[in-house]
């Protein structure tokens, strides 16, 4: 029986905390759309991202105003372009892209993800024509999202690739440089890159996926530090509980919410994604839950230590509250994405080399990061090579989504809008060329730890 | 179906009325009242059954929001389960 306190805590989590379902996305395969026509590709496409998801908008919609939870965006995620389109006699799949975002459009949801590649040990042509084709594609698209898969624990990790993405993004940069470079918001760079994540910008249809399928992303870190704002003098075991039983609250909402889109929808429930994504909005930061554990600024000595926490207690109470947990699930720290991030940022105690630190142990990796437009690209394929070392390494995801904005300096900002925020210009501190080392392309071999059969 | 509905906003005669008069009407059955008054802040969460009901729980929710608007309540209505999934393992 509830309680009218549990009616109470719940509708308090909501309105007060910003409890919500970040996301319902739909996964659709494309394997059956192939064609060596690229225009008939495109309508099959069009075609059936449109019939599948065409009620997932209005569902959405449904459990959101019944159940009085809100779900912030619906998405779709489709199988990587580069395997989908790969029949077709092209040398760009832009047009591909425009079709993803057409119909993305008619179905009205926010994103649609999958233009992306999986190249960790070796490029097919298909994927050579879609990296070539990203920044035309996220310049002449407005919520298409791509990702690179380039390094895994299995593979290793593929320089020849990371060296290409570090000019694929400058150029992307370039050419959305009339709207603040935000191709690179769209773009990520993983290791280690989940089937089934239904986060954006990395999220993609796996190959090993069903032929569609639901998945939900929670959200609530303004739940997480609202909690701990209550236990204030505890140790850390009493930190860690706490944490863990508002994951499990988090994300039995997001189960129901699974549960009722899959059932509504006809398509198979995929799963729960235990991610604390925060947003800009106040009240609803990842970086003010570990200043709420006694650091005065996220950054300062012991940043890491307080997030692995925070990463390990959300994956310990969610896994429970959820029959199948899978994509990213741990702790998102995007720097524009996040109201406490940015103050960091701003008052100098929170910088890149930090935020790498801070990636061995949190969900995913340097997210919605905005440097120098001068950057130079291989600089920037080095600090991939950094990170995917650190997933392949690790056995973990990892990502790279940075933006060298053309003509900012340090001291400027961005601002991209919405749920992607702002961020102000972070130093690269190291002035050091990297260039002879990405220069050599070539495989970084898997690690030992790569061999368990 | 089992909803729950939460009313808060400031104290004055018949708002208990209002809301079991509009209920009653649509055949919403009442199952659990819980009121109090905090600092002159009127707090209920009903417990009701809508299976009978004539309307759709939409319909229900924005009948409650339009009145409660007009005398500055805040009426929200839920599907039970959220709180249910939430705080029972």
């Amino acid at each position: 029986m509830i309680t009218i306190n549990d009616i109470i805590e719940t509708n308090r989590m909501i309105t007060e905390n910003k409890l919500d379902v970040r996301t319902i996305t739909m996964g659709i395969s494309l394997r059956d759309c192939a064609h060596p026509n690229i225009e008939q590709f495109c309508r099959n496409i069009y075609d059936k991202i449109t019939k599948s998801a065409e009620f997932l908008v209005k569902t959405g919609e449904d459990i959101e105003s019944e159940y009085g939870i809100p779900i912030i965006h619906k998405r779709v995620s489709v199988t990587p372009i580069a395997i989908a389109a790969e029949a077709c006699k092209t040398d760009t799949y832009v047009p591909v892209a425009e079709a993803l975002d057409k119909a993305a459009k008619e179905v009205g949801i926010n994103f649609i993800g999958g233009f992306s590649a999986l190249v960790e040990k070796g490029y097919t042509n298909g994927d050579r024509i879609l990296i070539k084709s990203i920044p035309q594609a996220l310049a002449s698209t407005d919520i298409v999202c791509s990702s690179v898969n380039l390094g895994s624990t299995k593979a290793g990790i593929n320089m020849d690739c990371v060296r290409e993405m570090g000019e694929i993004i400058k150029r992307t940069a370039e050419l959305t440089r009339d709207r603040e470079a935000i191709g690179c918001a769209k773009l990520v760079v993983f290791s280690n890159a989940p089937g089934d994540n239904p986060f954006m910008a990395g999220a993609f249809h796996g190959v090993s996926e069903a032929e569609k399928v639901v998945s939900v992303g929670v959200s609530g870190p303004g739940v997480v530090k609202h909690a701990l704002e209550d236990i204030k003098s505890a140790d850390f075991s009493e930190v860690a509980e706490t944490i863990k039983k508002t994951a499990y609250k988090i994300t039995r909402v997001g189960q129901l919410v699974a549960r009722e889109a899959s059932q509504r929808l006809g398509v198979p429930f995929g799963i729960i994604d235990l991610s604390l994504a925060p947003t800009p909005a106040v009240g609803d930061s990842v970086a003010h839950i570990l200043e709420e554990m006694g650091l005065e600024s996220c950054g300062a000595p012991g940043t890491t230590a307080a997030l692995a926490l925070l990463n390990d207690a959300v994956k310990k109470g969610g896994l429970m509250a959820s029959s199948h947990v899978g994509g990213l699930s741990g702790a998102f720290i995007p720097v524009s994405e996040d109201a406490g991030m940015i103050n960091a940022v701003e008052r100098g105690s929170l910088s890149l080399e930090k935020l790498e630190a801070m990636t061995c142990v949190c969900s995913v990796g340097l997210d919605m990061i905005a440097v120098e437009g001068e950057v130079p690209a291989a600089t920037i394929s080095a600090i991939i090579a950094d990170e995917a070392a650190i997933g392949m390494i690790n056995n973990k995801t990892t990502a790279v989504r940075i933006i060298p904005v053309p003509g900012k300096k340090i001291g400027d900002s961005v601002n991209f809008g919405g749920l992607l925020g702002r961020c102000p210009i972070i130093p690269v501190k190291s002035q050091y060329s990297s260039e002879a080392f990405i220069a050599r392309g070539g495989r970084i071999p898997a690690p030992i730890r790569s061999l368990t059969n | 179906m089992k909803l729950v509905v939460t009313i808060v906003g400031k104290d004055r005669v018949g708002i208990i009325a209002m809301v079991s008069n509009i209920l009653a009407e649509n055949n919403v059955n009442i199952l659990n009242i819980n009121q109090n008054i905090m600092e002159g802040f009127f707090n209920m969460v009903m417990i009701v059954e809508m299976t009978d009901s004539k309307i759709k729980l939409q319909e229900l929710q924005n009948i409650l929001k339009e009145k409660g608007n007009e005398i500055n309540l805040d009426i929200k209505v839920q599907h039970q389960d959220i709180f249910n999934v939430m705080h029972n393992v």
